[in-house]
């Protein structure tokens, strides 16, 4: 689970064009959006696309996002809970 | 002779009516012009409706009759709306005194290059080669000039929605300090698959209706259309002896500076244009009438506009409403479209209804005008966002 | 009332980021495209705000910070931006994301930034400047609008300090469809020929250039803005005759006065013919200095004989690889006039004149 996490960071950080991060910045339990990493509603949106382009996880509801996208292992938690199903 | 900067002329066309006198009707009987797409051709037909012009593009020009086969659906709303403007205000010839033409647009020639470029982008081939001469936004403004035969001054404004509010305000600016003495000004979009993907990936368009104000909102409906004014000096029209139609008094442009596309919680941006407005046109809020607002459907213009207006008038809101949901949001045309509506607004002493509107917004202590009725009309207000934190308003006002 | 240019940012395909240099050396490009000459924007701009940010937003909130930074001013009292074109990389990116088959599984990010009004946004959003923020798209108008924009807010008493730019970027794309539109001269082998060639077609060119106006004396101030005039479609060259004295008679001037011609010569030799014509009507016998063989042709390039002009009245010298008509004047130079057409559609005056 925390080498999942860990390559989800990575592709996060990407993805997100987060070029001046470096992952060991950005803790696993970090909150993303806010105070935290100061991601905004249009990250939202490209993590929406992310997991369902990468992941094959749709997310039919923005406001849904909220809690899924709080940090990376909460993200990471909801791609295990989903990808079986 | 004084510094008032008067408006003698409009024209309109959306999908609620093809020119003034269709749009008001409209308005009266509450008619809405959204609908199932016709016209444009995407993925997303049966799934999203629009407040399209009910004319083919074969049928815009055969009205206009454009002298170049070229031409973008842009170019002929724009065409057809800003000569409605002209022959209103009863202007015969062009160069009789020095005259602007001042348009926006948001999508310029979008609505028929973007197929080319798509086609170039994936394919390396272009057969379509002269429309990328009219892609940008400036070349429907110089066609639409030269069809007006208007030469003394062209400029094109892209703010995006507030576009064609600004070009309204610059349009006023360059006559007060003399260097025109009558313009006509205003804006036009055409509906793109462009920007249908653009607003769907945000995820703000709405299935159905669209319910701006409403508690449940789920975002906004796309419209296309042109709206133009003519503004002549207050010289210009003591020398021509013309009935204006209503004085333009003030107007005011801010940015909220809070993020590229969302407004701020507070709506400190819209506020202060509002506040500005009333400065320059030396009004206060108390005197006020009606406000047509920006009202576009989505959560966080609607909730962001509302308490912008609650900064300014308290617990005295004046009577507002939103027209988008006759209209879609029309995106750079929306501020001409909403002047045209404004100046109605004064001419009729009616006030028009904000449709569809079930459940008010519990954090708002005001409830938008639900019906159109007539009511006494001194000051309206026309607001007008953006992304890039735009904020632009209006103030229109009686002889 | 007089209008100062108070500071400049230039980025441009010549090392014109630097305030201190002035065409010391200059850049030759190979072939008939003049890519920008990038400042380290790590050292300008906030690596973190950078993320989001396309070319021409780097190349325009870089501008704008340099001529801030140089005119000392922290809070500007308006924006104001000309760009025909806009974002055009952004809105490539995003034609090529929906495509024709419209995917659903595409992100806004392209399609926010491809907003006309993007670069004048950002700006507003780094300075958190709650002020006026304008953005012209008239082709060879753009930047003009910008600047006359600017001019009436000082005017109106609507501020004392006020940022206009000039922005236009090109790209893979874009250079290739203008040559498919056969705009591009396709023998030029080094951009710095372009006067020696006498055929029809253009080098394409990018730039963000800024200003700051101000209606301030100050010792910092390059120059007085001393006029701004277009004509839309002349008919003939007494109508551009007929401009060019809108620029002069307000401030009481005459031929005699000028100093110095900035001409918009692109190598198109339709085009150039017009300015050859205008020189011959009005008979100076000034230095005649050409710029777009370093900056490449683009709809807002108007911006960089702004700065050409106020350089050379603040420095009183005319850099050797601008002239295109030699008289020897490296003092007392006092008018600098600029005339600029695009296309032959968007003609432009420019006056610029010494402080005091």
């Amino acid at each position: 689970m925390e080498a999942f996490a860990i390559k989800l960071k990575e592709q996060i950080i990407t993805h997100l064009n987060l070029e001046d991060l470096e992952p060991d910045e950005v803790g696993l339990d970090d909150p993303l959006f806010g105070e935290g990493l100061g991601l905004d509603s249009i990250d939202a949106l490209e993590l929406i696309v992310f997991l369902e382009k990468e992941y094959g996880i749709k997310i039919e509801n923005p406001e849904e996002g909220k809690q899924i996208f709080e940090s990376v292992n909460t993200i990471a938690k909801f791609i295990e809970e989903h990808k079986k199903s | 002779m004084s510094q008032d900067i008067w408006v003698t002329g409009m024209g309109t066309i959306s999908s609620i009516g093809l020119n003034v006198e269709e749009s008001y009707a409209s308005l009266l009987k509450g008619e809405t012009g959204i609908a199932p797409m016709r016209y444009l051709e995407t993925r997303f037909k049966e799934e999203y409706p629009v407040g399209e012009v009910k004319l083919s593009n074969d049928e815009l020009k055969h009205i206009i009759q454009p002298t170049t086969p070229i031409i973008s659906r842009t170019i002929l709303l724009g065409a057809i709306a800003a000569k409605e403007a002209v022959k209103s205000a009863g202007i015969h010839d062009p160069n009789e005194f020095r005259t602007g033409f001042i348009s926006a647009t948001s999508v310029g020639g979008m609505d028929i290059s973007e197929n080319v470029y798509q086609e170039y982008l994936t394919n390396g081939t272009i057969d379509d080669l002269p429309y990328m001469g009219i892609h940008d936004c400036g070349s429907s403004t110089e066609i639409i000039a030269d069809l007006l035969g208007i030469n003394d001054f062209v400029s094109t404004i892209s703010t995006a929605c507030s576009s064609s509010a600004n070009s309204i305000m610059f349009g006023a600016r360059l006559i007060k300090q003399g260097i025109l003495e009558r313009v006509i000004v205003g804006g036009t979009d055409a509906l793109t698959r462009f920007t249908l993907n653009g607003f769907n990936s945000l995820k703000i368009v709405d299935k159905e209706q669209c319910q701006p104000f409403d508690a449940n909102r789920r975002g906004l409906n796309l419209g296309e259309g042109a709206g133009f004014i003519v503004l002549e000096s207050d010289a210009l029209v003591q020398k021509t002896g013309k009935k204006p139609l209503c004085k333009l008094g003030g107007y005011g442009n801010t940015n909220d500076a809070f993020h590229q596309t969302a407004s701020s919680p507070t709506g400190d941006g819209a506020a202060n244009a509002m506040r500005k407005a009333m400065k320059i046109a030396n009004v206060n809020p108390q005197d006020i009438s009606y406000i047509n607002v920006h009202g576009t459907g989505t959560p966080n213009n609607d909730l962001s506009e509302g308490n912008a207006l609650m900064q300014i008038f308290g617990d005295q809101v004046p009577v507002c409403s939103s027209t988008k949901a006759f209209t879609g949001h029309t995106l750079g045309a929306a501020g001409g479209i909403e002047a045209v509506f404004s100046v109605l607004a004064l001419q009729n002493q009616a006030v028009f209804p904000n449709m569809y509107l079930d459940t008010p917004i519990s954090e708002h202590n005001f409830i938008p005008n639900q019906e159109f009725r007539h009511h006494e009309i001194n000051h309206v207000l026309s607001n007008s966002l953006g992304f890039g934190g735009n904020c632009s308003a209006l103030l229109f006002s009686k002889n | 009332m007089k209008i100062y240019i108070r500071g400049i940012g230039n980025i441009s395909p010549q090392r014109t980021f630097d305030n201190d240099e002035f065409l010391d050396e200059v850049v030759n490009h190979e072939g008939n495209r003049l890519n920008l000459v990038a400042p380290p924007y790590k050292e300008i701009l906030n690596p973190r705000l950078m993320r989001r940010m396309s070319k021409i937003i780097k190349m325009g909130v870089a501008a704008a910070k340099i001529c801030l930074d140089e005119s000392e001013i922290e809070m500007p009292d308006a924006i104001i931006i000309g760009t025909a074109m806009g974002c055009v990389k952004d809105t490539e990116t995003f034609l090529k994301a929906y495509g024709p088959e419209e995917s659903s599984l595409i992100t806004p990010t392209a399609f926010i930034r491809s907003t006309h009004n993007t670069v004048g946004g950002q700006i507003a959003l780094l300075l958190k400047c709650n002020q006026y923020n304008f953005t012209y798209v008239h082709r060879g108008f753009s930047f003009e609008s910008a600047v006359l924009d600017g001019i009436l807010k000082l005017k109106e008493g609507e501020g004392n300090h006020i940022l206009v730019g000039g922005v236009d970027e090109m790209t893979d794309n874009s250079y290739l469809i203008k040559g498919h539109l056969g705009k591009l001269k396709p023998e030029l082998q080094n951009s710095l020929d372009l006067f020696n060639t006498k055929s029809p077609g253009i080098s394409a060119g990018e730039g963000s250039i800024f200003f700051l106006l101000s209606n301030q004396e100050n010792e910092k101030n390059y120059a007085e803005l001393s006029g701004l005039f277009m004509v839309y479609k002349p008919k003939s060259q007494t109508e551009i005759q007929m401009a060019l004295q809108h620029v002069l008679k307000p401030k009481d001037l005459e031929l005699k006065d000028i100093d110095a011609i900035i001409i918009g010569k692109n190598g198109d030799q339709d085009q150039d013919a017009l300015y050859d014509e205008f020189l011959q009507e009005i008979q100076i016998d000034v230095p005649v200095l050409g710029y777009k063989h370093l900056c490449g042709e683009y709809e807002t390039s108007s911006a960089f004989a702004l700065w050409l002009a106020a350089k050379v009245i603040k420095e009183q010298n005319i850099p050797k690889s601008t002239i295109i008509k030699n008289i020897d004047k490296n003092s007392g130079m006092k008018h600098v006039l600029i005339y600029n057409h695009y296309r032959s559609v968007n003609h432009s005056f420019y006056l610029v004149s010494t402080c005091s």
